[in-house]
């Protein structure tokens, strides 16, 4: 199991993660990943069925920076605000990795994220659970690999924002 | 109010099908008659693939219109579909999303129907035994023959399946008509599909939008950047815009464009991004595929319940379920076929980053759906214009075009008779 160092680092780094997208800054967001990066968002459906498709994939660092340029500049959308609650890890393991470069950890939290639109209340966004893998790279920690799982049957129409 | 008063409430005069009322996206009771005779009668509604229940037993549970319907594989491999509907109090008892089963039970009083929908059984129809005399249970003219599940109407054709509650509905062929069909082919030509998974939004716009959206060539190359900036969907596109012979169904088949695109076609175009380039340009790694023929887009409206898109190598099923006249539930089903290679399937999954609740070309359809309805709803006794290519419902071949949108008005029209 890991020792309280690392767990403190674990809670940092998705700290980092609510905070950047929380705060819209999207390049921060691609910058937690590391330098072969897997993002998924999928229903829990496919999830639970094996099934390979997922609401967004991006499997490659530049896949992120596209993301982020879409989010801000191409895609058109409300304005909304959104509020990304992340609960305590659940670290599964931590191994050695298949690269030999330091140790990877696995691990999972649920998530909650609301949804603010100009002139509305506040709404549950959608909920669900994240599985990661966490590798250290020059010495920070950073996603190898984060899904999100949504339990919400239906997406309140688009979702703009990473989860 | 009465059939006739809706009509005068409406107000559409004479065959316009150009200026279109806004309160035939908020009426409450022009969407109940849309039901009725929409969804509920004379209609082939969608209902899924056939790879989502292969084998005997194997069920789904999707709706027509906002009926819950069960469809089901028996054990002789028929599909049977039926109401989701307990004969006895009406329950909706079918809980589970999907499954494979023997029979379905109705949990409230265990009546029993087979994989036919017929009901099978009734505990203690014949009444019980109380001091040497039967008493209670069912009157001796309850036939349980005529006690079954409400029966859908099935029709399958290429892995596809459609349903209606309607038993006179004239063939799916013929439903569909020779030119719109043979599109429907083009995909489904007996190759055996691959589901990919599901994607499910509920968007908070009436249910018409959608195929409006669909019906409308002349949006999708302004308003979706990648489309525009890749030549996926372009105003210099080859295009065909056809209808059936009701004109309830569409088809939009266009052949992208490769070259870069002439400026004034899209000077003063904001979403065209001249210096865009991708930072990974997998996402659009297009591979054309023998059986597309000459289109490498054909975006199919079958009303009134599903969209067949193939955009490119990315292939779904969009489920119209509507809810109420301000909402509906779009349930996408992707799926690739079976002798696609790794590399087919994999490409099939990253092009589906296009699509669905946050695709790059859809997530902002279903955000203007949304902000139309905003309009409507706070302006029912306006109208909105469907006025590019003219007044006329006949085929286009050019973006600039919503004849599709008039069409699909023309024929709605006459079955609602409004």
């Amino acid at each position: 199991m890991p020792d309280n160092f690392e767990l403190n680092r674990i809670a940092q780094l998705y700290a980092s993660y609510e905070r950047a997208i929380n705060q819209r800054e999207f390049e921060a967001w691609v910058d937690l990943f590391s330098s072969e990066p897997y993002y998924r968002i999928t229903a829990r459906e496919n999830f639970e069925k094996n099934l390979p498709l997922s609401t967004l994939v991006l499997s490659s660092k530049g896949m992120m920076k596209d993301r982020a340029y879409g989010i801000t500049q191409t895609i058109f959308h409300d304005p909304y605000h959104q509020r990304n609650i992340t609960g305590l890890p659940f670290v599964s393991s931590v191994e050695d990795s298949a690269s030999g470069k330091g140790r990877l950890v696995q691990c999972e939290a649920n998530f909650s994220a609301f949804r603010t639109k100009l002139d509305k209340l506040s709404e549950v966004f959608c909920v669900g659970r994240y599985f990661d893998e966490i590798v250290e790279e020059d010495g920070a920690l950073k996603f190898a690999k984060r899904v999100c799982v949504i339990d919400s049957e239906m997406i309140p129409n688009a979702i703009i924002y990473p989860i | 109010m009465k059939q006739d008063g809706l009509k005068e409430a409406i107000g559409w005069e004479g065959g316009d099908c150009a200026n279109i009322p806004l309160s035939i996206y908020t009426d409450r009771e022009v969407y109940e008659r849309e039901l009725e005779r929409l969804f509920y009668n004379g209609h082939w509604c969608y209902l899924g693939l056939e790879e989502e229940i292969p084998n005997p037993g194997d069920f789904k549970r999707t709706v027509i219109g906002e009926r819950s319907v069960i469809v089901v594989r028996d054990k002789s491999g028929a599909i049977n579909g039926f109401e989701n509907l307990c004969a006895h109090r009406k329950m909706k008892f079918c809980r589970a999303r999907d499954g494979n089963v023997g029979e379905f039970v109705c949990p409230y009083h265990q009546w029993i129907y087979d994989l036919q929908g017929n009901l099978r059984g009734v505990p203690y129809q014949r009444g019980l035994r109380q001091d040497g005399k039967l008493s209670g249970g069912m009157p001796s003219d309850f036939k349980r023959e005529e006690n079954g599940l409400r029966k859908l109407k099935i029709a399958t054709r290429g892995g596809v399946i459609f349903g209606s509650f309607d038993q006179d509905v004239e063939s799916f062929e013929d439903y569909l008509g020779e030119e719109v069909l043979r599109y429907f082919d083009r995909i489904f030509d007996g190759r055996k599909l691959v589901i990919l998974g599901y994607n499910k939004q509920r968007i908070p716009s009436n249910w018409k939008l959608m195929m409006e959206n669909i019906k409308d060539p002349y949006h999708a190359g302004l308003l979706h950047t990648w489309f525009v900036t890749f030549g996926l969907w372009r105003a210099d596109n080859k295009m065909r815009l056809l209808m059936d012979p009701t004109k309830r169904h569409a088809v939009m088949a266009g052949t992208r464009s490769v070259q870069q695109a002439q400026a004034e076609l899209v000077s003063g175009v904001t979403s065209f991004k001249a210096d865009m380039a991708l930072n990974d340009p997998s996402q659009i790694d297009i591979v054309h595929e023998e059986w597309w023929g000459e289109y490498t887009a054909t975006m199919m409206t079958l009303f009134p319940s599903v969209i067949i898109q193939q955009q490119v190598n990315s292939l779904s099923t969009r489920h119209i379920q509507p809810s109420g006249p301000n909402a509906f539930d779009f349930v996408w089903t992707h799926f690739g076929f079976e002798d696609d290679d790794e590399e087919m399937h994999a490409r099939r999954l990253k092009q589906a980053n296009l699509f669905g609740p946050s695709g790059y070309v859809s997530a902002d359809d279903g955000e203007v759906l949304e902000f139309s309805q905003e309009g409507f709803s706070a302006n029912p006794s306006d109208r909105m214009i469907a006025l590019m290519g003219g007044r006329g419902t006949e085929e286009a071949n050019v973006i600039a075009s919503e004849n599709l949108i008039r069409g699909m008005y023309k024929y709605w029209r006459e079955v609602m008779e409004v």
